[in-house]
C-alpha cells in the first residue's frame, strides 16, 4: 500500500522557504538532528567505553578528560549520555510506531463507519486512557518482570488511543468535504476513500501528534527506567542514570545534572519541531495537547 | 441535561467494569499459585489444595471475577501475601500521603497556570507573552523527577530549608507533614502548570477572536472585565479537559515522585509489592488509581455542563 502525500495547494519550494524562516522549526530541527546524530555516532565511537568499569576513576568532577565527569563506577557520563540517546530514541520511536500503527487505522475506521463501530472504538479508547502508561508498565512488570520491552509496550499501548482520537477527529472533518462526495459518486468504497483521500489529508495532524508523542515517550521512558521498570543496567539509559545519581547528589551533583539536561534538550527540540511543523503546514491548526 | 449526565455516567461505569476485567485478567495470567506462595515451598500438595479451596481459587473464572469485583465494591481488596493484613489497611495508611500530595500539586499548578495563561493571552505576541511561553516550553520538557532532584539539591542540600525526603506522618502535626510535601508538590506541579498555561493561553486567544468579545469591548467594557468575565469562562472547556487528563498524569507522577522523596505513599507501596511479588497489592492499587482516573474524568464531563449552559438546555 502506498500513501500519496499530496500536500494541498502549496508547492514544495514554498514550504521550504517557510520552514527556514520559522524559528520554532529551525531550532527544533537542529536540536533533534543533533540528538539523532549523537545517537548514531555512539554506535561507532564514544570518548570512553561505557561497558568498562574503572573504579579508580569513580565520581570525578567534570574535567577536560571527562567533560561531564564520571559516575560511581568510573564510567564517563558524556559517553553514557551518548549511548543513552540511542536507547531513548529507540524506545520512543517504537512506542510511537505502535500507537500510530494501531491507533490510526482504528480512528479512521471509526470515522468511516460511524454508529456502533465508532462507539466501540471510543469506549476502547476510554478504557486505555484510564491506564496511564506508568500503571500499564506496573502491571506488565508484575507479569513479565522489568525490562526495556515493557516500557515500549506500556508507552505504545498508551499512545494508541491518542492517535485513534486524532485520526478520528481529523477524518470526521474530511468526510463531509466535496471531493469525498465526488469519490463516493465515482463508486469508490469507504476503505479506498480512506486510503486515497482521507489519510493523505490528515498526515499533517498525525505528524505533529507524532512529534509530541515522541517527546512524551522519551519522558515516559526516562520515568520508567528511573523507577526500575524500564531499561535495565548495564545498558545506559538517562532515567537509570538519574536513579544512580539520586543517592550521590551531595558528592557528585554532575551525575544528576547532565543526564537530566540531555532529556530536557531532547524533549524541547522535539516539541519545538512539532510546533514548527504545525505552523508551516497548517497555520490555522492550533495544537491540542 | 439529564440525558447528557446519564450518558456520561453510563460510559464511566462501562469503562470501570471493563477496566476491572482487564486487571482481573492480568491477575489470572500471572504464573504462580497464590496458595503455594502463601504456604511456602515445604507445604504438601494436600495443604495447598485445601487453601486453594478456602481461597475460592478452584471456582470457575466468572464466579471468581464476581467475587473479586464484589469485594472491591465493599472495599475488601483481599489480604496482602507478605504483610498478612487486609490490603485496604495498607491502602488507608498510604493514601493519606498520596492524595494530599496530588491535590496540592493540582491546586498549585492551576493557581500558577491560569494567571500565566491570562497574562500571555492578554499580551499576545508581545515580549511578556514570548518570555512566559518560552518558560512554559521549557517547563513542558522537564521531567518531574529530575526537577525534584534539582529542588532537593537547591533547597534541602544547599539552603537546608526543607527536609530532603521522608514523611513524619500527620500525627507529628500538620505543619511538619505539609513541610515535607512542599518540594514534592512543587516538583509535580510546575511541569503540569507549563502544559496548562499553554492550553489556557491558546484557548483564550481563540475566544478573544470571537465576535461577542468585540461586541463586549464595543459596549465599552474594560479589557480586564472582558478577559475575566467573557473570555475565561468560554475558554474553560479545553482547560477543564486538560485538567482531567492531568489528574491521571499527576497520580502516575505521584508514584514516581514518592520514590524521589522517600514518601510512604501508594507509589512506594506498589514498588515494594512488585519486588516482593505481592500481586494482590499491586492489582488493588492499580485498580484504585484507575477508578480515580475514571471518576475524575466523569467529574470533568459533568463540569462541562456547569460551565456551558448550552449543554444544560440541550435535550
Amino acid at each position: 500500500m502506498t500513501l500519496r502525500f499530496h500536500i494541498p495547494e502549496e508547492n514544495f519550494a514554498d514550504i521550504l522557504v517557510k520552514a527556514f524562516t520559522n524559528r520554532s522549526f529551525l531550532t527544533g530541527f537542529v536540536i533533534t538532528a543533533l540528538v539523532a546524530a549523537v545517537a548514531i555516532v555512539s554506535f561507532f565511537w564514544t570518548p570512553f567505553d561505557v561497558t568498562r568499569l574503572i573504579i579508580a576513576d569513580k565520581t570525578q568532577a567534570p574535567s577536560p578528560a571527562h567533560w561531564f565527569g564520571t559516575d560511581h563506577f568510573g564510567r564517563d557520563i558524556f559517553s553514557m549520555i551518548m549511548v543513552g540517546a540511542r536507547n531513548s530514541i529507540a524506545v520512543a520511536l517504537v512506542a510511537v510506531g505502535i500507537g500510530m500503527g494501531v491507533g490510526v487505522p482504528l480512528g479512521a475506521l471509526a470515522a468511516a463507519r460511524g454508529g456502533i463501530v465508532d462507539e466501540a472504538v471510543m469506549r476502547l479508547n476510554d478504557l486505555v486512557f484510564a491506564f496511564p502508561a506508568l500503571l500499564s508498565a506496573i502491571m506488565i512488570t508484575a507479569i513479565f518482570g522489568p525490562g526495556a520491552l515493557n516500557a515500549i509496550i506500556a508507552i505504545g499501548i498508551f499512545n494508541i488511543p491518542v492517535f485513534a482520537r486524532v485520526a478520528r477527529a481529523g477524518a470526521l472533518a474530511i468526510w463531509p468535504r466535496e471531493f469525498i462526495l465526488a469519490a463516493r459518486a465515482a463508486g469508490k468504497g469507504k476503505a479506498l476513500i480512506t486510503i486515497e483521500h482521507v489519510l493523505p489529508n490528515i498526515v499533517t495532524l498525525l505528524l505533529v501528534q507524532g512529534t509530541i508523542q515522541f517527546a512524551l515517550g522519551i519522558l515516559a521512558e526516562a520515568g520508567l527506567s528511573y523507577v526500575g521498570l524500564g531499561t535495565q543496567p548495564p545498558m545506559p539509559s538517562w532515567g537509570r542514570m538519574l536513579f544512580d545519581a539520586q543517592t550521590r547528589m551531595v558528592a557528585a551533583p554532575w551525575m544528576a545534572i547532565f543526564p537530566g539536561m540531555a532529556i530536557v534538550v531532547t524533549v524541547l527540540g522535539l516539541n519545538l519541531l512539532g510546533d514548527g511543523i504545525a505552523d508551516i503546514l497548517d497555520p490555522k491548526s492550533r495544537r491540542q495537547r | 441535561m439529564t440525558t447528557y449526565l446519564l450518558k456520561r455516567l453510563t460510559i464511566a461505569l462501562i469503562t470501570l467494569v471493563l477496566a476491572s476485567m482487564v486487571v482481573f485478567a492480568v491477575l489470572e495470567i500471572i504464573p504462580g499459585d497464590p496458595a503455594r506462595l502463601m504456604l511456602g515451598m515445604n507445604a504438601s500438595a494436600d495443604q495447598v489444595e485445601l487453601l486453594r479451596n478456602q481461597m475460592g481459587l478452584n471456582a470457575p473464572v466468572a464466579l471468581r471475577y464476581l467475587h473479586w469485583a464484589g469485594g472491591l465494591l465493599s472495599l475488601d481488596f483481599g489480604r496482602s501475601y507478605t504483610y498478612s493484613v487486609p490490603v485496604i489497611d495498607l491502602v488507608r495508611e498510604r493514601i493519606v500521603v498520596s492524595l494530599p500530595l496530588a491535590l496540592i500539586a493540582l491546586a498549585l499548578s492551576t493557581v500558577i497556570a491560569i494567571p500565566v495563561g491570562l497574562f500571555s493571552a492578554g499580551r499576545h505576541g508581545r515580549a511578556g507573552d514570548t518570555i512566559a511561553m518560552g518558560a512554559a516550553q521549557l517547563g513542558v520538557a522537564v521531567p518531574n523527577f529530575w526537577f525534584a532532584l534539582m529542588l532537593i539539591y537547591l533547597f534541602a542540600v544547599w539552603l537546608r530549608l526543607v527536609p530532603a525526603g521522608g514523611f513524619p506522618g500527620w500525627s507529628a502535626g500538620v505543619w511538619p507533614a505539609l513541610k515535607s510535601l512542599v518540594l514534592p508538590a512543587i516538583a509535580l506541579a510546575l511541569p503540569q502548570a507549563a502544559i496548562l498555561a499553554r492550553v489556557t493561553r491558546s484557548a483564550l486567544i481563540d475566544v478573544l477572536n470571537e465576535d461577542y468579545i468585540r461586541t463586549a469591548r464595543a459596549k465599552g467594557l474594560p479589557y480586564r472585565a472582558v478577559l475575566w468575565r467573557h473570555a475565561l469562562r468560554n475558554a474553560m472547556i479545553p482547560v477543564l479537559t486538560i485538567l482531567g487528563l492531568q489528574f491521571a498524569f499527576l497520580l502516575a507522577g505521584t508514584i514516581i515522585i514518592e520514590n524521589v522523596f522517600y514518601l510512604p505513599g501508594l507509589g512506594r507501596l506498589v514498588f515494594q509489592a512488585i519486588t516482593q511479588r505481592d500481586l494482590i497489592v499491586v492489582e488493588s492499587v492499580v485498580m484504585l488509581l484507575v477508578a480515580a482516573v475514571i471518576a475524575v474524568n466523569l467529574l470533568v464531563d459533568l463540569s462541562y455542563a456547569v460551565v456551558d449552559p448550552r449543554l444544560r438546555s440541550r435535550q
